[in-house]
């Protein structure tokens, strides 16, 4: 498998939906005692299988609860799948609410290095890389500030300016990135069309055909967490607008 | 095994990172800072050492040095075992969008609050010379005790904290337990009347209480209890093995509960 590459098979995923949520131990063993504990069991994604290769930009669509974050979930690694397995190769960057997961007590430049190491760059890496970023964002005045004074814009910005810092071989994007201002909207879909042009493989959810139409060379469609058409951009959207009608 | 040891030497970095947050973090924008970790014990050594040292009629020169010896590590072991308890859920944010072994989160906050409570030794340090307490060749073996603590938080701190995740009710509970734990820790009175009544258990099958005595054994020049010794090197084996094991088979569930 090449850097890039994205396996997944036969990928299931189940939730047990408590009828109520049980959150205290008195309820839970009151719950117990009298058998009153009973579970839904609710398939957020049955067997889903596709593989796409190095430099594939594969768009997700379906309508609202059809699975699709959990599917972005389940290839960053956080979620589990139930069955089956998802393979991957190579640094993967996920872009999914930027500027949450900063420190609100750190200042921007202590967040810059946190985040950095939760993302897998080491100090070393992000003291080189440091201008850059900070030049990116453009909030060279603001790097002493903690991050709770800043403006959910300029986090945004930040958090972006950090994950963009290197070439990522997947990118994970869910809906669509609307960063600050107009301005920097602009400079960050650049910074995007560049890493795509690189041949980084995208994985991109949105509820907008377009979008996914202008970025994306593959698409699947998930329904009730099945997938139900999975190809070239062109026969999944067509499929999918006679979907939605 | 072999899987999980590469797996934390990559993300020894980010452990780092962690550490440096919680000590950095934890006095910042307080005009006293880290002295606030001296400060804090030797007020509670005075003001324990006025109440109980007049209540209980004590003139032992010695019984200030007793109370902080105890007092300090007390004050660790909850302060760690409360972090541990919160540590997941108060890094939810990270944990949802990206994938970082999770017990490094546990792990950190036990290492950092460990570190602030190396650093308040000093004011034990100074208290044993002010009292003029001579040094021991048991002084040596000081770490035993030391490390155990350490040990025996982490272990706790690994099953708090996936409790923790499940039922949020715990962290009422843990503190409560904690109370319990003070009084039955031997903190600012001499347990010999405690232990030689039938109650004598409360504090026997305490492993604070036991690493407390170790510690004070060490200081004091006194060679080590061996039950002390044995009962609590088991605790804390038994707490980490059982902590891990329940973190491993749980962690994969924690984001749902999130």
């Amino acid at each position: 498998m090449a850097n890039g590459d994205i396996v997944v098979k036969d990928v299931s995923i189940k939730f047990n939906l408590n009828q109520e949520k049980i959150d205290s131990l008195k309820e839970y063993f009151i719950k117990k005692l009298k058998g009153q504990i009973s579970y839904k069991e609710f398939w957020a994604l049955k067997h889903v299988s596709f593989s796409i290769k190095s430099g594939d930009r594969l768009g997700i669509l379906g309508l609202n609860g059809s699975g699709k974050s959990t599917m972005l979930k389940c290839i960053a690694g956080v979620l589990k799948p139930s069955t089956g397995y998802v393979h991957r190769e190579g640094l993967l960057m996920p872009m999914i609410e930027l500027g949450a997961g900063f420190d609100m007590q750190y200042t921007g430049r202590e967040n810059v290095f946190l985040y950095g190491s939760v993302l897998g760059f080491k100090r070393d890496f992000m003291k080189a890389h440091y201008r850059e970023i900070v030049d990116f964002a453009e909030l060279n005045d603001f790097m002493d500030v903690p991050l709770k004074n800043y403006s959910s814009g300029m986090r945004s910005r930040l958090g972006f300016a950090i994950a963009t810092v290197v070439k990522p071989d997947i990118l994970i994007l869910d809906e669509v990135l609307s960063v600050g201002d107009a301005k920097f909207r602009k400079k960050s879909e650049n910074k995007m069309m560049e890493l795509i042009e690189d041949g980084t493989t995208v994985l991109f959810v949105s509820h907008s055909l377009q979008q996914v139409q202008k970025i994306c060379n593959k698409a699947l469609i998930l329904d009730h967490g099945e997938m139900i058409a999975f190809g070239d951009i062109e026969t999944v959207s067509a499929k999918y607008e006679e979907i939605i009608g | 095994m072999i899987y999980s040891v590469k797996n934390f030497i990559d993300h020894k970095f980010l452990l780092r990172e962690l550490v440096l947050k919680g000590i950095k973090l934890k006095y910042r924008r307080s005009y006293l800072g880290i002295l606030w970790s001296l400060l804090e014990p030797i007020l509670m050594t005075i003001v324990l050492t006025i109440i109980f040292g007049t209540l209980f009629g004590n003139n032992n020169k010695q019984y200030p040095f007793y109370i902080l010896s105890g007092r300090l590590l007390f004050s660790y072991f909850s302060s760690a075992t409360n972090m541990g308890l919160r540590s997941i859920r108060a890094n939810a944010s990270m944990i949802k969008k990206v994938y970082v072994p999770k017990y490094l989160y546990v792990l950190s906050n036990v290492i950092y609050t460990y570190m602030i409570f190396i650093i308040s030794m000093v004011v034990l340090l100074g208290l044993a010379a002010i009292l003029r307490i001579p040094p021991t060749w048991y002084l040596l073996l000081v770490w035993v005790p030391l490390v155990l603590l350490f040990l025996t938080a982490f272990g706790v701190s690994m099953i708090l904290a996936t409790v923790g995740v499940f039922f949020r009710d715990m962290e009422y509970l843990w503190g409560i337990i904690m109370t319990l734990i003070m009084y039955a820790s031997a903190i600012f009175y001499y347990p010999e009347k405690i232990l030689a009544s039938k109650h004598g258990w409360i504090l026997k099958y305490n492993p604070l209480y036991q690493i407390i005595d170790l510690f004070r054994d060490c200081l004091l020049g006194r060679p080590m209890d061996s039950f002390a010794l044995i009962y609590s090197v088991s605790f804390a084996i038994g707490s980490i093995v059982i902590g891990c094991l329940l973190f491993v088979k749980k962690q994969d569930k924690f984001i749902l509960y999130i």
